[in-house]
């Protein structure tokens, strides 16, 4: 089975021998995007969250073929050291995180949280990120870096 | 004369065990101390950066390679900065008299009339045309330490005291490869264990064809005793065939623990080493004013976000490991008792893993790897662990139960105190000699070291923070060492601090209670300390601490203290929280006192999210069993979710202190009572048993 689908921008196309093969494993292991990351492998954890047509949701366990036709968009599509994401910027700037292992799919799920809700309550935020785990607590950092990355976003569009 | 060398320095003193000058303007650090979230690599090189006066940008630092760096055991205890981090200042500081001495002697000066600045050496503010890279190359480092080199006085101190960015964070904020999950060698294969249930449990039946169905991808099995593997070049064919083993493979002789082994309480009836620590309890105990109570706390998991990894290649009669976990040195031999391999064939390398809190399965995923690469050699093996596996078959934390016994003078303060604690060890880690295990399933099984724990010369495992700083004129440990667990045990997050504050910290409440103190009040009333005083204090004033808060209302405030070991660092916690049903946690106010802080706001990082995690194991977290681990993944171990996680102030005092104490354990205990406490204060009843259930929480509400 062959699909198409674009990952931050770009079309690519990819040859499945085994139909149940997880988008987290395409991600990964066939366009090296290791960026987004595995957790569980049952969609708990949240680690694995990507944007599939701009809404939030977690590959570990998605079948790759689901996703034929859409977009998806990694953490590895958000920004980059040279142009960074606001929301990777209010990370960084904050130093929210410690192992990080989480950062990627938290960034992921606060970039549509504010997609949607530009100027969230820190309980909105809260309740944007109660399907990620972090297990180092960071969770107050973190709740901080999205309303940075909120006002500075406000203040961008202002 | 010199002062002594840190301990690490002294057992690991050739300075380029310590640091290099591989290329102009460039360092580079050596640290056996290894990276897992706390932020250790950062503040290596900011005391490499001061002490060498050389800018950060130029430090690149390399942790935890059998090859590379100095054997520094486990990165554990909170200890990387006290040990670790002293000793790179000194072999810094050492290395940078010897190269200063060199310059002058070109220059025709003292050593005194130069200056070091960004690796430069100038005399009179002038280039001597002389800088670290120049004299490299005269300069020999496989000189032992002799700590010649004065430290840098703290007025002079640039990075060390300096909140500083992570240098691990932006790979981890733009999801690049920053994990041993991420790597990818040329050539590698993808690997699951089929696990033994334990030690002795053996293969009945294993049904190849149903497993090689469920792969729907060509995959081998690796077989040597009970040591089973699936391998392949698709990690999605692997992963599907060791899901459908539990299945396909049956097993003989298993005993899988019970529900009733899950309990704290279990261990009262097991057979245990005994021992006292301390003065004989009085014989006139009874009859006396006095105070007793039992505190349990059940098997917690590490529950890291990232199942185990390790990654194994052996070429040309070498053995190279790649892994996450604690100790690379003590990996490597335990390595080589399993696979009867002369360590010197062997390297062992760290890569960051995600936060794993103590002995995870980090050591058994390497082990995995290397077996399987010893038997397909010329490939690399790469064994990540299922989410299931890693619930599992990664040690627990032992569960505990701590009985407090204190005799009161007439003024309700304590005049003797004992501590009796039940539990399994805290030491389980594969350097005490236990076996990785992939040894366990061999033909030719590594046999099990003596039972032991955390000798107290290291702070103690289950004894650790048993006996109250508080002025007592006579305390006392029975420690009964459980040494049959009904799962693999080993360290966690403070090891038994935890448990033993929340113990003597409850018991300390409810004798103030008894005495009709406040809280804070009479824990000052007993403790002389003045940095254990000044923690309390600074605490209860960030909380605006209330003496006569009536208790019962639904909302309580609590507070706890502790020094971690009893000699390292101080923390005072005061939590708010209210209490229906279930508990929610509104605020917690932190004051530490850890001495030095080479990265305060690091600190703050890691105290708070020890707050965090101690507040997760205290509200929500046990290891249930029912015909096996019933902690299988993150619906059956749940922890703590953002919406749960009160404000969190936290002050540092002390950061200019002479050395650093340690932080990443510091507030393990303190937090889980404050949360005690503050509960009992909501309740106007008392939880003595953890986690803090709904279920305690009505029992407790009918009684109260």
């Amino acid at each position: 089975m062959a699909i198409d689908f674009t990952v931050n921008g770009k079309p690519v196309s990819v040859s499945l021998d085994n139909e149940e093969t997880p988008l987290l494993a395409v991600l990964r292991d066939r366009l090296g995007l290791v960026g987004t990351r595995f957790g569980c492998g049952l969609e708990q954890c949240g680690a694995c969250t990507v944007l599939i047509d701009g809404k939030p949701e977690k590959c570990c366990a998605k079948p790759a073929w689901s996703v034929a036709g859409k977009s998806v968009v990694t953490v590895e599509g958000l920004g980059s050291a040279e142009r960074p994401h606001p929301l990777q910027q209010a990370f960084l700037d904050l130093q929210a995180g410690q192992c990080g292992y989480c950062l990627s799919g938290i960034l992921v799920a606060a970039k549509a949280l504010l997609d949607e809700n530009p100027k969230p309550t820190r309980a909105e935020i809260a309740a944007a990120l109660d399907g990620n785990i972090c297990r180092c607590g960071s969770h107050n950092r973190i709740l901080k870096a999205v309303e940075k990355a909120a006002a500075m976003m406000q203040g961008a569009r202002a | 004369m010199n002062a002594p060398l840190p301990g690490p320095l002294a057992d690991n003193p050739s300075l380029d065990r310590w640091l290099a000058f591989p290329a102009p303007g460039k360092v580079t650090v050596f640290t056996g101390r290894v990276e897992f979230g706390q932020g250790v690599l950062t503040a290596m090189a900011q005391i490499a950066s001061d002490e060498l006066d050389v800018a950060i940008e130029r430090i690149a630092v390399v942790s935890g390679d059998t090859a590379l760096t100095a054997n520094e055991g486990y990165t554990a205890g909170s200890l990387s900065m006290q040990g670790g981090g002293m000793a790179l200042a000194q072999a810094c500081a050492d290395v940078r008299a010897l190269f200063l001495a060199q310059a002058a002697a070109i220059a025709g000066c003292a050593a005194s009339e130069l200056e070091v600045r960004d690796g430069r050496f100038l005399r009179n503010g002038a280039s001597t045309g002389q800088d670290y890279w120049t004299l490299a190359g005269a300069i020999d480092l496989t000189v032992k330490a002799s700590g010649i080199g004065a430290r840098k006085p703290a007025a002079e101190r640039k990075m060390i005291g300096a909140s500083q960015r992570r240098l691990d964070l932006p790979d981890k904020v733009f999801g690049a490869p920053a994990f041993i999950h991420d790597m990818r060698l040329d050539g590698m294969r993808h690997a699951r264990v089929v696990r033994q249930p334990h030690r002795g449990a053996t293969i009945a039946a294993i049904d190849e064809a149903a497993i090689r169905r469920a792969a729907k991808a060509p995959i081998e099995f690796v077989r040597n005793g009970n040591f089973l593997a699936i391998l392949g070049d698709d990690d999605v064919a692997v992963e599907a065939a060791a899901a459908s083993a539990a299945t396909h493979v049956t097993w003989s002789n298993v005993e899988r623990p019970t529900p009733l082994q899950q309990e704290a309480n279990w261990l009262l009836q097991r057979p245990s080493l005994d021992r006292v620590i301390g003065s004989a309890e009085p014989a006139d105990a009874q009859g006396r004013e006095r105070f007793e109570a039992t505190y349990t706390k059940p098997y917690l998991a590490h529950a890291s976000l990232a199942p185990s990894c390790g990654l194994a290649l052996y070429r040309d009669g070498r053995l190279t490991v790649w892994t996450h976990c604690q100790g690379v040195f003590p990996l490597r031999a335990a390595l080589a008792r399993t696979l009867k391999l002369d360590p010197s064939f062997m390297t062992v390398i760290h890569v960051s893993g995600a936060g794993c809190y103590g002995h995870n399965g980090a050591d058994d995923a390497a082990a995995d790897a290397a077996v399987i690469a010893m038997q397909k050699p010329g490939k690399p093996i790469r064994v990540r662990w299922r989410r299931e596996e890693e619930f599992v078959y990664e040690p627990k934390a032992p569960a505990m139960v701590v009985k407090v016994r204190a005799l009161l003078d007439k003024d309700g303060k304590p005049s003797d105190w004992t501590a009796e604690i039940w539990s399994g060890n805290h030491n389980g880690r594969p350097g005490g000699g236990n076996p990785l295990l992939a040894g366990e399933a061999l033909p030719d099984q590594v046999p099990l070291p003596p039972a032991g724990e955390v000798p107290e010369a290291n702070g103690g495992g289950a004894t650790r923070n048993a006996v109250p700083l508080y002025d007592i004129p006579a305390s006392r440990i029975i420690h009964h060492l459980v040494h049959e667990t009904p799962v693999r045990v080993s360290s966690l997050r403070g090891l038994g601090a935890m448990t033993n504050v929340y113990a003597l910290e409850g018991a300390i409440d409810e004798l103030a209670e008894r005495a009709g103190a406040d809280p804070v009040a009479y824990r000052l009333s007993i403790l002389s300390e003045p940095r254990a005083r000044a923690v309390i204090e600074k605490a209860a004033a960030m909380a605006n601490w209330q003496a006569d808060a009536p208790a019962g209302t639904g909302v309580g405030r609590g507070i706890a203290f502790a020094r971690y070991k009893n000699r390292a660092g101080y923390a005072a916690v005061v939590v708010e929280l209210e209490v229906e049903e279930e508990i929610k946690l509104r605020h917690i106010w932190c004051a530490a006192d850890a001495g030095l802080a080479i990265n305060p706001d690091g600190v703050i990082n890691q105290i708070e999210g020890g707050i965090i995690q101690s507040a997760s194991w205290v509200l929500k977290e046990q290891v249930r069993f029912d015909n096996g681990v019933a902690a299988i993944d993150w619906d059956s171990y749940p922890v703590l979710k953002f919406s749960e996680v009160p404000e969190i102030d936290i002050e540092l005092i002390n950061i200019r202190a002479d050395g650093p104490l340690g932080v990443g354990e510091l507030t393990a205990g303190p937090t889980a009572a404050a949360i005690g406490n503050a509960v009992a204060h909501a309740l106007g009843a008392r939880i003595r048993d953890l986690p803090l259930t709904r279920e305690r929480i009505m029992a407790a509400l009918l009684k109260s």
